[in-house]
């Protein structure tokens, strides 16, 4: 196998307001043929940088400082614009990371692949539509025909990015990037799509480079994984090397925070912050019980029933998953237990009490308000963008505490150092905080008032592993320190395991299976469940456990 | 997933370093402000620094050009046309004011309503929004000065009403995105009722893009007030205005005596750009995100 790119010393700089930012720094590495490459990194870590400058698609104000890139004997850093113009879509080809922003959304999903098309004249004006037909077919998408005339907005997300596929592959490229292609997809989906680019890939004896920050989905569909950490390659390497022996600190930090069969919530840290786990104290009493929930909404073609009369319930301090894809009504059901909507039927009992009786608009100023809070799926968007930090976290004390500024400036200093936010953080707006310290901030605004049930709607979606490993644990001590009970909702099984005592899978509005953690994940009754678990990216298991 | 790692953030400026700081990174906003103040400046102190009293005529030194001694010549009636133009700010710059600052907060209520409950009252603003905007403005406004009567404060409510579908518009498209935001819901959750979530967290995000329209009003607001003293109505002469001085003006040009309209005019348009300039500078200066 001969090298088909080969990247020597790239260097990649931005201009920026505070002078300049190395993004990349000097990495070297080749793409065989037919090879898989796998780039793994957090955020910031230079992967997406590396592939946009190999395309020569950067962001204004970035440039190739130094450093060789060759395809095929073309040198990519000096080609002339109109020549890339060529090489791009032709020979490498790039799948984005939302497949909605990636497609022109008023023009038709066939007319946009037989641009790329015509523009590489691999077809003419009269067998363009023949060949873009044939291009959907190849992503497999059912009834080829029909869907040439579909908008973007007509097609789920996992459809979107077989287009963009399909767009990427219509011109047989030499080489696909793939740029974090199933960030945002559901699990099942996300092996759809994995599984079909592989297979494509296979089949047309391509090379590829797989851009993710999940390692264990990298592992699972490539041949050779780059770690990137501050743009630098930390470590390469096979797939189960890595996983079994990681050589370099961080790539050994991010393996451990990669969540997996047979792992305990404190061995996703690095060894040297585990500590013991604390083991929290489950109630006899219920604090809340769901019956025959539902709730209907008026759609556009008739009544769309989100949620199909759901029961359930939660012990005091315990933990209990909600898990389910997209759609499947797990956050309208957390949007009606923390009442912020209505439901249309059922009753929620929150401490012998149905709250379900009290409207979502008045119930802010309900007694039990303090009672229920919720941290939020994004925490950039949970933030208030012209609050710092303090006032963030001060709203909840000073409408439902009811304290003073003494009192307050207490009671925010305490919370910070209790989810480990640096005092000296208070006074930043979000924007000038990480997403790990954003999280820390939504967490520390919804225990403030030190409630009864917390409902944790996905926290930590948007953040790197190594963060929501860091994440996880934070909510682990709390639920044990201040006897918390959680609902956490999540499509992640194998998070939820982690967390969670009792797992409720919910499909389509319907619950289709529910049971004490462990039980669910190794032996699920349900047909869906097996689905669930059978998508998820199954990791090499550790060799040394420590 | 571009993101680029931060060196760690300075400590948080004050307001008054942000404001410096904007100033300094754009030129543009700096001699914007500068001819700001430069405006104010006038409008505070200009009656009390003029050379020559604004309504004193002196038939002997009629139509003069421009001189040592007058620096904007002199009208047909022999009145100081610089001590007119510095006059005049005054009036015209509260006119203006007073009318965006109307049209702000009507506007603001407004558009707050109809973008955080939607439903009828969204409808019926909306009708009534476009009801307004098919009228050409300057008609609208000539016709509710002419019915109202002739007066200063008919021009401003005028100005105000003729401006107002801009600022219901924008702030109902500002406060409708971020209606279910995260962080309105979590507002909710910590006891603030619809009406504190509108107005103390919604509002306040939508300020950004106002202050745009807002330095983009006033400049319009100046030209509306005084194209409706040009063609005589609002504003009565000898009163100095802006307006009234170029239709006055605009008589003798004929005749070769230029100064009278056009140095009104030119303060006219320094006005008017003045607030277009500034614009992008005061979005900076409220926009916490700008802040570092």
């Amino acid at each position: 196998m001969s090298a088909m790119l080969s990247v020597k010393n790239l260097a990649v700089a931005f201009q920026t307001r505070r002078g300049q930012v190395d993004a990349v720094r000097g990495i070297s590495f080749e793409v065989s043929k037919g090879e898989i490459l796998g780039i793994v990194g957090e955020s910031g870590s230079g992967k997406s940088v590396t592939s946009y400058a190999l395309m020569r698609i950067l962001d204004a104000g970035g440039t190739i400082k130094a450093g060789e890139a060759t395809y095929s004997g073309i040198d990519l850093r000096r080609a002339a614009e109109r020549d890339m113009r060529d090489i791009r879509g032709r020979e490498i080809s790039m799948i984005f990371q939302n497949p909605r922003a990636a497609l022109n959304p008023i023009r038709k999903v066939g007319h946009q692949i037989e641009d790329v098309l015509r523009h590489h004249a691999r077809a003419t004006r009269y067998d363009a539509r023949a060949k873009a037909i044939a291009a959907l077919e190849a992503v497999k998408i059912n009834d080829a025909e029909a869907r040439y005339n579909a908008y973007p907005f007509e097609l789920s997300g996992g459809m979107c990015q077989r287009i963009v596929c399909a767009i990427a592959l219509a011109c047989d490229p030499r080489l696909l990037i793939a740029d974090e292609p199933t960030t945002g997809l559901d699990i099942t989906t996300q092996k759809a799509v994995m599984d079909l680019v592989r297979d494509l890939i296979r089949e047309r004896e391509m090379s590829s480079i797989l851009i993710t920050h999940d390692l264990g989905l990298a592992a699972q569909y490539c041949d050779r994984i780059l770690v990137m950490k501050d743009g630098e390659i930390v470590e390469q390497g096979d797939p189960v090397q890595i996983f079994t022996d990681p050589q370099h600190p961080y790539s050994r930090k991010l393996v451990d925070a990669t969540p997996r069969a047979g792992e305990t919530v404190r061995s996703l840290l690095p060894p040297e912050d585990r500590g013991s786990e604390p083991t929290p104290i489950v109630g006899d009493k219920t604090l809340l019980e769901v019956r025959n929930l539902t709730k209907t909404y008026a759609g556009k073609s008739g009544p769309v029933h989100a949620v199909k009369g759901i029961s359930f319930s939660i012990k005091q301090g315990q933990c209990v998953g909600l898990v389910g894809e997209s759609g499947c009504g797990k956050s309208t059901t957390s949007e009606i237990l923390v009442r912020l909507m209505d439901a249309t039927s059922g009753e929620v009992i929150f401490d012998g009490e149905d709250i379900a009786q009290v409207p979502a608009r008045g119930f802010a100023k309900d007694a039990r308000r303090a009672d229920i809070q919720m941290v939020f799926q994004d925490a950039t968007d949970s933030l208030n963008p012209r609050h710092t930090a303090r006032q963030t976290i001060s709203e909840p004390l000073r409408r439902l505490g009811r304290m003073r500024s003494a009192q307050v400036k207490a009671r925010i200093e305490e919370l910070a150092t209790l989810v480990g936010l640096p005092l000296s953080l208070l006074d930043r707006f979000p924007h000038q905080l990480s997403g790990g310290q954003k999280a820390r901030v939504g967490i520390a605004r919804a225990i403030a008032l030190d409630p009864k049930f917390l409902i944790l709607d996905e926290p930590t979606a948007a953040l790197d592993v190594s963060i929501q490993a860091v994440v996880l644990n934070l909510l682990v001590d709390l639920r044990a320190k201040l006897g918390l009970s959680y609902l956490f909702v999540s499509h992640d099984l194998h998070v939820v395991r982690l967390l969670c005592d009792h797992v409720i899978v919910m499909k389509d509005g319907e619950i289709v299976e529910q049971g004490a953690a462990q039980d669910v994940m190794s032996n699920p009754k349900s047909d869906y469940t097996k689905t669930l678990l059978a998508a998820a990216p199954k990791p090499p298991l550790r060799r040394v456990t420590n | 997933m571009t993101e680029i790692p931060l060196q760690p953030a300075a400590k948080t400026q004050g307001s008054l370093d942000h404001v410096f700081y904007v100033l300094k990174a754009n030129p543009v906003t700096l001699i914007a402000f500068a001819m700001f103040a430069l405006l104010i400046f006038s409008a505070v102190f200009g009656p009390a620094l003029v050379p020559y009293d604004p309504l004193a005529t002196n038939a002997s030194n009629a139509l003069q050009p421009p001189s040592a001694a007058h620096w904007f010549g002199t009208d047909n009636v022999g009145r100081d046309v610089f001590s007119r133009v510095i006059v005049a700010t005054r009036l015209d710059l509260s006119i203006s004011v007073a009318a965006v600052a109307l049209s702000f907060v009507v506007g603001s209520v407004l558009g707050c309503i109809a973008g955080y409950w939607g439903g009828w009252p969204d409808i019926i603003l909306n009708r009534f929004l476009d009801t307004i905007m098919a009228f050409p403005l300057f008609v609208l406004a000539m016709g509710i000065v002419a019915a109202l009567g002739n007066t200063i404060e008919n021009i401003i409510y005028a100005t105000a009403i003729i401006n107002m579908p801009f600022y219901a518009r924008l702030v109902r498209a500002e406060v409708n995105i971020r209606r279910d935001a995260g962080f309105a819901r979590a507002a909710k959750l910590a006891g603030n009722s619809d009406l504190r979530v509108l107005a103390f967290h919604i509002f306040p995000n939508a300020l950004p893009p106002m202050m745009v329209q807002v330095s983009l009003n006033l400049g319009w607001a100046i030209l509306n007030a005084a194209g409706l003293s040009f063609i005589g109505l609002g504003v009565s002469p000898p009163t100095a205005e802006w307006g009234i001085m170029v239709a006055e003006g605009a008589n003798f040009i004929v005749s070769g005596e230029w100064w009278l309209a056009v140095f009104p005019g030119l303060w006219l348009m320094i006005a008017v750009f003045t607030f277009n300039l500034l614009g992008d500078g005061l979005r900076d200066i409220v926009d916490p995100r700008k802040r570092t």
